[in-house]
């Protein structure tokens, strides 16, 4: 039994729209584990429930071993950050960190030292007095934060809070999120739907689509093992290639007419003998490789910079002429003296056995492969 | 916001080459004719009536007229103004407020709120001759209300009550001061996130501990500059008090009097009385813009 | 939660009564006031002898011109200065600005003392003719629209980016003649046909400046009305109300899909 346990948990709209189904979820005292999914999958709503704005059609919440899903939310001592900050603005910032003490009637003086503890914590020393519509939206966000703390809530709950700011603000942002989490050992739930963010953030991640849960797992679970074709395409950037079984047993599989070999096969294969083939980017270089690894022929198709990557993008087939259409993307490090290839020139990439794992049968006849994912 | 003053690209607005001061003095020949239009219908006459005020009929400078608003007719215009515009300030901006957020927050359907915005901006528009006969077609003496209160029993005109009273005017004021404060508090209303809320929840307040810290105090700006700017409404309404009737001494109707006939036998002094007026309507607006510029600090 | 609720049901039924019982008090009143004791039934025979009554369509007709002569003038008088004051003085903001203001601070009775007191002698006795009266009214009514109809129009031009407008237009050659035409105006479609709609309400509504100049408009006429006849002033006052729902509703037509900012001065 968890500390913040969600039993069940049903969300149903009227007029019969199912936003969450089935959740079920564990989270230990102290873990910081993520929603991951993209917009309108419940992972908010879900959010939302455990909060208290939102009730469940049916199933339980625990915290700490009691229930609290009938309880109203200013009687369930969760913090919550919000993704618009929410801050009070008729309030300073000192104000607005002790709103939650002074609502349960602490002593002004022990309010005050506990807003200067605060304030240090998230760097805002003697900016105490300032208003929110003074500060810039990282400032505001770490003001929201310190609220959400003061009250020393059991669980701590994160609404997409970086969504609205710069990349570079994010990224120092979260650090220090996680820097306070970690210090306090406070159980975090932290919605987002970036996944970079909740892959670097979490000590589990849950990924989310239309109302389910498609995967628990840590960070590296869910890269490098994902378990279904959605999970794999959200996490990561992934090359998806149609291809047809030559042997189950050995995994050894046809792709565009050349055979490799892949690491699990399983009774994935569909009615026609074809599966969905996944290839990490990471996983494949250029050239011959060392022995035992797949290898594949291909031509180029084109080549991008990507600042610290090149993400070079290869059409499999021999040049024989025919119609080939697979096409794949291999991703390789930038170096100085890095010779890239030229488009139209013959190429052939290579990758280990664990690189290419089936998802699962094919997806329809149409595309032989695609590339899907986020954007590094 | 104020566009910046730089200066404006070669391509596009053909522009003189510039030249300090040059440029910027044939541009405002643009805004010419608006200006030769409001010196000649609003600025003169505002100015001759300021004049005047500080003139005796023979033509000598003096403060005489303005020592001589002292007059208990004048006093007593300006007391009962301020009685009623205060009055209808307060009401119309509490009730108007109260009827804003239940159509808005209070859980009402959706269409009510419409329909609210919507006649809110019709009666504001009705205010004048047709409201004060309207009123009297409902209190006066065979009105409908009288009426029904006879057909059980109670008969108002007997009463010392008469919508031809002060008490009448402020009644028929609330007409036009209902809708002006739902139509300017509505977005303000409408603008108090959810997420405060759910903020304040979060943080174990209680629904009054959320209007006594949070709503409110974001709220009261808005509210005290509407009430400000339904004072001034009131204060320089004519048509209304006038149709309903042309006896109570308030200043609108003291003005009136005073166009028609020289009823404080000093028409310098009827310049003073003008004056004092636009007195209390500056004061009024100035403290209306004070407020609202407050209040767009939390608009961010 | 329930109980707040029926709370507000009780403030809205409250508000809706104070707002329907006087329309509905005219409305009985203006079929003879049946209710009264003594009175004969319902008839509709005061809205005839208003619609037949040459009285009421002549101060009708009248505050209608009067009304679109006013929106020309003011849209004559306020489009340019509003595009001049936004795209090339734009130091003279304030300057105008405050005055569109000053209607606030000096109202329609007192505007109307110092234009009577101002135009009765020297060089321009506008108070001696019909003519001049007219032109006199026309002006008081344009300065009572400044606020909203300056308003109305630099909202307009700051939601479509005028400026950017403007120099595409000159880029591509075209004089000033069409940009006006066929750039500024069009976009300013909205903003000016509200303005123009909620002007006409108020000078069809307006009595003060009307009466104090002496002009036979509608306003004054209802007033004169009221205190001669019994039921006609009713009927008018219902036959005014609907046409100021009119304009309301043909503002809420125009502006759908975009926020209307409805305007309160006028009458009071």
């Amino acid at each position: 039994m968890g500390f913040l346990t969600l039993t069940n948990i049903q969300k149903h709209f009227a007029g019969g729209v199912a936003a969450v189904e089935n959740f079920n979820l564990d989270v230990d005292r102290g873990e910081f584990v993520s929603f991951l999914g993209p917009s309108g999958c419940g992972k908010t709503t879900t959010l939302r429930m455990i909060a208290g704005f939102e009730r469940p059609t049916s199933g339980t919440i625990t915290v700490d071993g009691k229930e609290i899903s009938n309880k109203p939310p200013n009687q369930r001592n969760v913090g919550m950050v919000f993704q618009s900050y929410a801050l009070f603005p008729n309030m300073s910032v000192a104000d607005n960190i002790g709103f939650g003490l002074k609502v349960r009637r602490r002593p002004k003086q022990d309010i005050a030292k506990r807003v200067a503890e605060l304030l240090t914590m998230i760097n805002l020393e003697g900016r105490g007095d300032r208003y929110p519509w003074q500060l810039s939206g990282g400032q505001q966000q770490r003001v929201a934060l310190a609220r959400a703390l003061a009250i020393e809530p059991q669980v701590l709950l994160l609404d997409e809070p970086l969504s609205a700011l710069d990349a570079k603000i994010r990224i120092n942002l979260r650090k220090e999120i996680r820097a306070i989490q970690r210090q306090l050992g406070i159980t975090t739930v932290y919605v987002t739907h970036d996944q970079e963010e909740a892959l670097s953030l979490s000590d589990r991640v849950v990924v989310m689509s239309d109302g389910r849960i498609e995967q628990i797992g840590t960070p590296s679970q869910i890269y490098n093992f994902p378990a279904t074709t959605f999970v794999a395409s959200f996490v990561g950037t992934l090359n998806l290639v149609n291809a047809g079984v030559v042997d189950a047993s050995t995994g050894r599989l046809s792709v565009d007419g050349q055979e490799i070999l892949a690491s699990n096969v399983g009774g994935a294969a569909s009615q026609d003998g074809r599966v969905t083939l996944a290839l990490r980017p990471e996983g494949i270089s250029l050239g011959e490789g060392s022995d035992g690894s797949n290898r594949l022929r291909g031509s180029v198709e084109d080549v991008n910079f990507l600042g610290s990557i090149v993400r070079i993008r290869v059409r499999l087939g021999k040049d024989d002429g025919a119609e080939h259409e697979a096409i794949v993307a291999l991703d390789t490090f930038n170096e100085p003296h890095l010779k890239v290839p030229d488009v139209g020139e013959a190429v052939t990439i290579s990758f280990p056995r664990e690189a290419a794992f089936v998802l699962g049968a094919a997806r329809g006849a149409a595309a032989p492969a695609a590339e899907v994912g986020a954007e590094v | 916001m104020s566009e910046s003053d730089v200066a404006l690209p070669a391509i596009g607005l053909d522009e003189p080459p510039a030249r300090p001061g040059r440029r910027v003095s044939w541009a405002w020949l643009g805004i010419v004719p608006f200006l030769a239009f409001a010196a000649a219908f609003l600025i003169i006459p505002t100015f001759y009536l300021v004049n005047g005020s500080f003139h005796t009929e023979s033509g000598e400078v003096t403060l005489q007229n303005y020592i001589d608003l002292g007059q208990p007719t004048v006093v007593e215009a300006f007391r009962a103004s301020i009685e009623i515009s205060l009055v209808t300030a307060v009401i119309g901006g509490l009730f108007g407020f109260l009827l804003a957020y239940a159509v808005i927050r209070g859980g009402l359907p959706g269409i009510l709120g419409a329909a609210l915005m919507t006649f809110s901006g019709v009666a504001s528009n009705f205010a004048g001759v047709p409201l004060a006969l309207a009123f009297t077609f409902t209190l006066g003496a065979t009105g409908l209300i009288t009426v029904l209160l006879k057909q059980v029993g109670i008969d108002i005109t007997q009463s010392d009550f008469t919508i031809f009273s002060k008490l009448g005017l402020e009644i028929a004021y609330l007409y036009f001061q209902f809708p002006l404060m739902v139509l300017i508090i509505a977005p303000a209303i409408a603008g108090l996130k959810t997420e405060w809320r759910e903020a304040s929840e979060n943080m174990g307040a209680s629904s009054y501990q959320y209007w006594r810290h949070i709503a409110l105090p974001i709220l009261t700006p808005t509210l005290l500059g509407t009430m400000i700017l339904l004072f001034g409404n009131s204060f320089g309404a004519q048509a209304t008090a006038y149709t309903l009737t042309g006896e109570i001494n308030i200043v609108t109707l003291l003005v009136t009097r005073q166009i028609n006939g020289d009823v404080l036998n000093n028409i310098n002094l009827g310049y003073a009385v003008a004056m004092g007026m636009v007195g209390v309507m500056g004061v009024t607006i100035l403290a209306y813009l004070w407020l609202q510029r407050r209040a767009a600090r939390w608009q961010r | 939660m329930k109980g707040t609720k029926l709370a507000w049901w009780i403030v809205f039924l409250i508000g809706a009564l104070y707002f329907f019982v006087p329309l509905i008090a005219t409305f009985i009143y203006s079929l003879g006031n049946p209710i009264a004791p003594g009175a004969p039934p319902p008839t509709f025979q005061a809205y005839g002898e208003i619609l037949n009554s040459s009285d009421f369509w002549g101060a009708l007709g009248y505050s209608f011109i009067i009304g679109i002569i006013t929106i020309i003038v003011s849209i004559g008088l306020l489009m340019p200065t509003a595009y001049w004051v936004r795209l090339r003085v734009p130091r003279a903001r304030p300057l105008v600005e405050f005055i569109t203001l000053l209607p606030f601070v000096i109202p329609p009775i007192i505007l109307v003392f110092g234009l009577i007191q101002t135009f009765s002698t020297g060089p321009l006795p506008l108070t001696n003719t019909d003519m001049g009266l007219n032109v006199l009214l026309v002006a008081g009514y344009t300065v009572l629209s400044f606020p909203y109809m300056y308003r109305a129009v630099d909202t307009g031009l700051q939601a479509t980016d005028i400026r950017s407008l403007t120099e595409a237009a000159q880029s591509l050659g075209a004089g000033w003649t069409r940009i006006i035409l066929r750039v500024i105006l069009p976009n300013l479609r909205v903003a000016l046909l509200s303005g123009a709609f909620l002007t006409l309400a108020i000078v069809i509504g307006e009595f003060t400046i009307a009466s104090f100049l002496a002009r036979p408009a509608f306003g004054p006429y209802l007033q004169l009305l009221g205190t001669n006849a019994a039921y006609e002033p009713a009927a008018v006052t219902i036959i005014s109300f609907g046409l100021t729902w009119l304009a309301m509703i043909m503002i809420a037509f125009i502006g759908r899909g975009g926020r209307t900012r409805v305007a309160v001065t006028g009458a009071r």
